[in-house]
């Protein structure tokens, strides 16, 4: 009982995690919690047990005898066959929740993700969509949703992310901006339509909790609000090649109003793509 | 009619005598057995100088030890050489070789020609992967894992050479596989019941059934792989029209069970070493049997947990959800049914005993972190990160090579007739757990807090954890050298151990130290009860009896 209470105290006050600055961040943080608990109860107990058995049944110097011949106890296995099931089961249980919590239970090519499947397919410049749209016949371009992308409801922001090697290149379909870095408004729902050049790469924020792989050839989905102005670092957490640990970024989240004008400041003044040269190279 | 007798067919000379025969093509499982373990030992060392090597670059944030490029190369190549030519071919090759024969009661396995194929694939296996990185171009640079594109796009002939390499080491490991299975269900001495086998010999089959069922897959995907890289065909190129998330199935279709492949021997060795040294017959013999063969069912059905954030189908992460969160199950049966065959146990406070416990312990730290990373939310976060380098050596170090180093402890008296000095093996014992332990613990905070793994160059705040790290290494190296000077030292001048030192039940401790050829002089024994120790209630150890106890009934 006393090792219950100090699991509980563990997960509860031991705080391991980087700050959370998504709206998901607080679902998964208290995943971590319970399973941070369990796993501190069962680990702190079995180093119990092996420590007591060997201080405890040390053989004692000239002691030559035997323990005794217990070859097994059926209800004492049942015990602890069924304990870890049950527990296994409800972690198991628990973390669907939490994960549908955080929206990745979304069924792919669903109606939001079909939504958004038309523009991601230009944005990739795949022939294939104008071939399909041409003939009518329904090959559904398919978009890989990654986790959160139930929240890319109305009002969300969509930002176009090229993975390559080695940076992370933001494009703003509203107002044409490029950027090495991605700004975001706090409390606003952002969509990110990723594609990678070259080779795999993940999109990781540790302090969103949130990974996706940009897999070449696969346009990707991944939506998330962030609750907490700040910069972030974004990094890529996939082998990419030698500068593979170079390819980082940074997420800045602004309050609402000064986001509007980082917008307004950025945004070209006539509709020149060439503009994004200049800021291509990422500021990590 | 004649009789041909066995002498006839083989006839005397062809076989190199004394030490020599270790250096030769020799049909004794025993001196295959050892082969293994020397070949393991000594890539061991050269993945542990890699191991350095990256420990080193990661003593700062920035990439200054070694080029970028090297980095990548020594990255990919610490990782092949510790899974394919050090813990699978001695946990499997080493020890299956040695001990599986005895405990069916065999004079050798079912197929020796094959048995000594299967072992001399692996040097030249592992000499060309080693030669790769002295090639232009160097050696393969993307991972063990050699995800495409990746792997499309790094230099050519390094990547080609890794392939050739792992083909010829998955080709030993079935060869292996299929030898042991036929072994152990073919060979078993007359009246010894599947039942009555040493719980090693059931490891043994449900890692070689792993073995036969998925390394072809590897083999298959790698040589599609190979067609990428040199004939330019599409297979997972996606510009091609390939698609790369199909290597990550095929690929984790092997090398999840490989992890499994990995530590199911070491599970068996432990039920060996331990009821010995806690004279305890081993508790649950049944249970622990069904987990195996549970541990083998879940093991093939749990692979695309290596790829939650791949865009896999949320149906899919839900279902290698569960099936992976339920492997904790049977593997929990198992360490209760250690913990309990060490209550009550007289245990003997040697080396063997130390590092299995070291073992538990590891295991089932590594084993609650793999329950959590079974969880999709979990994984998407730390996905990739040091907190699975973490986990993963947990599991592999922290169980698997402990547990090796457990076995040569228990099993060196009977490789050489003596046994190994005590003190430097407790020594070699305490510095290499507060080694191992210092060295990865900080790992998981790394990952959770934001440094993925394979970087050269890191967030300069993990600096210091990462130079703890680095240290836990440096320890772990040093540990080698009490083993290695024990091992050496003791092979001469160390103490002789009689047959069966241990006083031990199973077969293969019922003939000399060193074993003869063809292992038993007379007939095999038949062990029907390979944990026969301890005392039953009620009844009287007379070893240790007084008058007064025969007098009480013991029930004083």
């Amino acid at each position: 009982m006393g090792l219950v209470l100090v699991g509980l105290w563990v997960g509860q006050n031991v705080q391991l995690l980087p700050i959370d600055a998504s709206s998901n961040a607080p679902v998964y943080d208290s995943l971590f919690q319970v399973l941070f608990s369990i796993g501190t109860i069962l680990f702190i107990g079995i180093v119990g047990l092996v420590l007591f058995s060997l201080v405890r049944f040390r053989r004692r110097p000239g002691d030559l005898a035997d323990g005794l011949a217990i070859e097994g106890n059926l209800p004492l296995e049942i015990v602890w066959t069924a304990i870890p099931a049950i527990v296994v089961l409800f972690v198991g249980i628990y973390s669907y929740d939490i994960y549908e919590r955080m929206g990745g239970m979304v069924a792919l090519n669903d109606h939001s993700a079909m939504h958004h499947s038309s523009e991601m397919m230009q944005a990739s410049a795949g022939p294939s969509s104008t071939n399909t749209e041409g003939e009518g016949i329904a090959i559904e371009p398919r978009v890989w949703a990654g986790i959160g992308s139930s929240g890319s409801s109305e009002g969300s922001m969509p930002v176009e992310v090229t993975a390559m090697q080695f940076a992370f290149i933001f494009h703003y379909p509203d107002a044409n901006i490029t950027s090495g870095e991605l700004h975001v408004p706090v409390n606003r729902p952002v969509e990110l339509r990723m594609k990678a050049n070259d080779v795999i790469h993940a999109f990781w924020v540790p302090q969103f909790r949130l990974k996706q792989d940009i897999i070449p050839g696969q346009p990707t989905v991944l939506s998330f609000t962030a609750t907490r102005a700040g910069s972030y670092p974004i990094v890529c957490a996939e082998l990419c090649g030698p500068y593979h640990g170079g390819m980082r970024s940074t997420v800045v989240v602004h309050e609402e109003e000064a986001f509007n004008k980082w917008f307004e400041t950025n945004a070209p003044a006539k509709p020149a793509p060439t503009v994004a040269s200049a800021s291509l190279t990422p500021t990590a | 009619m004649t009789v041909a007798s066995p002498t006839d067919f083989e006839p005397k000379g062809l076989q190199p005598e004394g030490w020599l025969k270790y250096f030769s093509f020799s049909l004794d499982h025993k001196v295959i057995g050892l082969q293994y373990l020397v070949t393991g030992f000594i890539f061991y060392f050269i993945g542990g100088a890699l191991a350095g090597v990256i420990r080193m670059e990661l003593t700062s944030p920035i990439s200054d030890f070694v080029s970028r490029e090297t980095y990548n190369e020594v990255l990919t190549l610490h990782g092949t050489v510790m899974i394919f030519l050090w813990i699978v071919p001695v946990v499997n090759g080493a020890f299956g070789n040695y001990l599986i024969p005895f405990y069916v009661g065999a004079r050798d396995m079912a197929f020796p020609r094959l048995n000594a194929v299967a072992f001399w694939l692996i040097p030249p296996a592992g000499i060309l992967l080693i030669a790769s990185y002295f090639i232009a171009g160097g050696a393969a640079q993307s991972g063990w894992t050699a995800y495409p594109p990746l792997s499309l796009t790094t230099p050519a002939i390094g990547q080609v050479i890794w392939i050739l390499s792992v083909l010829l080491l998955g080709g030993s490991s079935i060869f292996g596989g299929i030898n042991f299975i036929a072994t152990i269900l073919k060979l078993r001495r007359p009246g010894l019941k599947l039942m009555q086998l040493p719980m090693y010999c059931w490891a043994m089959l449900g890692t070689s059934i792993l073995v036969v069922l998925s390394t072809p897959v590897l083999a298959g995907t790698l040589i599609l792989l190979s067609f990428d890289i040199i004939a330019h065909t599409g297979f997972f190129n996606p510009a091609l029209g390939g698609n790369v998330v199909v290597y990550q199935h095929l690929f984790w279709f092997y090398s999840h069970p490989a992890v499994y492949i990995m530590v199911l021997p070491a599970f068996g060795l432990v039920s060996e070493i331990l009821p010995v040294h806690a004279r305890k017959p081993l508790f649950g013999y049944t249970t622990m049997v069904y987990s195996i063969l549970a541990i083998v069912v879940l093991g093939l059905i749990v692979w695309a947990h290596h790829m939650f954030t791949s865009g896999t189908p949320p149906w899919m992460r839900l279902f290698f959800t569960i099936a992976t969160s339920f492997i904790a199950v049977p593997t929990g049966i198992k360490f209760f049914n250690w913990l309990a065959t060490l209550w009550g146990g007289k245990l003997a406070l040697n080396s063997a005993m130390l590092f299995s416990c070291g073992f538990i312990i590891n295991f089932v730290f590594g084993g609650i972190t793999g329950v959590a990373l079974a969880q999709v939310p979990f994984d998407i976060h730390v996905h990739d990160t040091y907190f699975v380098v973490g986990h993963f050596h947990y599991i592999v170090y922290g169980g698997t090579v402990f547990v090796i180093f457990a076995s040569v402890y228990h099993w060196y008296p009977k490789f050489t007739g003596r046994l190994l000095n005590e003190d430097l093996g407790r020594l070699h014992f305490l510095l290499t757990f507060i080694g191992f332990n210092l060295c990865f613990t900080p790992q998981h905070w790394l990952g959770l807090n934001g440094m993925p793994r394979r970087v050269a160059e890191y967030d300069p705040s993990f600096t210091t954890l990462n130079q703890v790290s680095s240290v836990g290494a440096l320890l772990m190296a040093i540990s080698t050298l009490p083993f290695l000077i024990n091992v050496i030292w003791s092979a001469y001048a160390g103490q002789i151990a009689g047959d069966n030192p241990w006083n031990a039940l199973t077969p293969e401790w019922l003939t000399a130290s060193p074993p003869p050829v063809e292992n038993w002089l007379g007939e095999a024994p038949l062990v029907t009860h390979p944990y026969d120790y301890g005392i039953p209630e009620g009844k009287i150890d007379l070893r240790v009896a007084s008058g007064a106890d025969l007098w009480f009934g013991g029930k004083r």
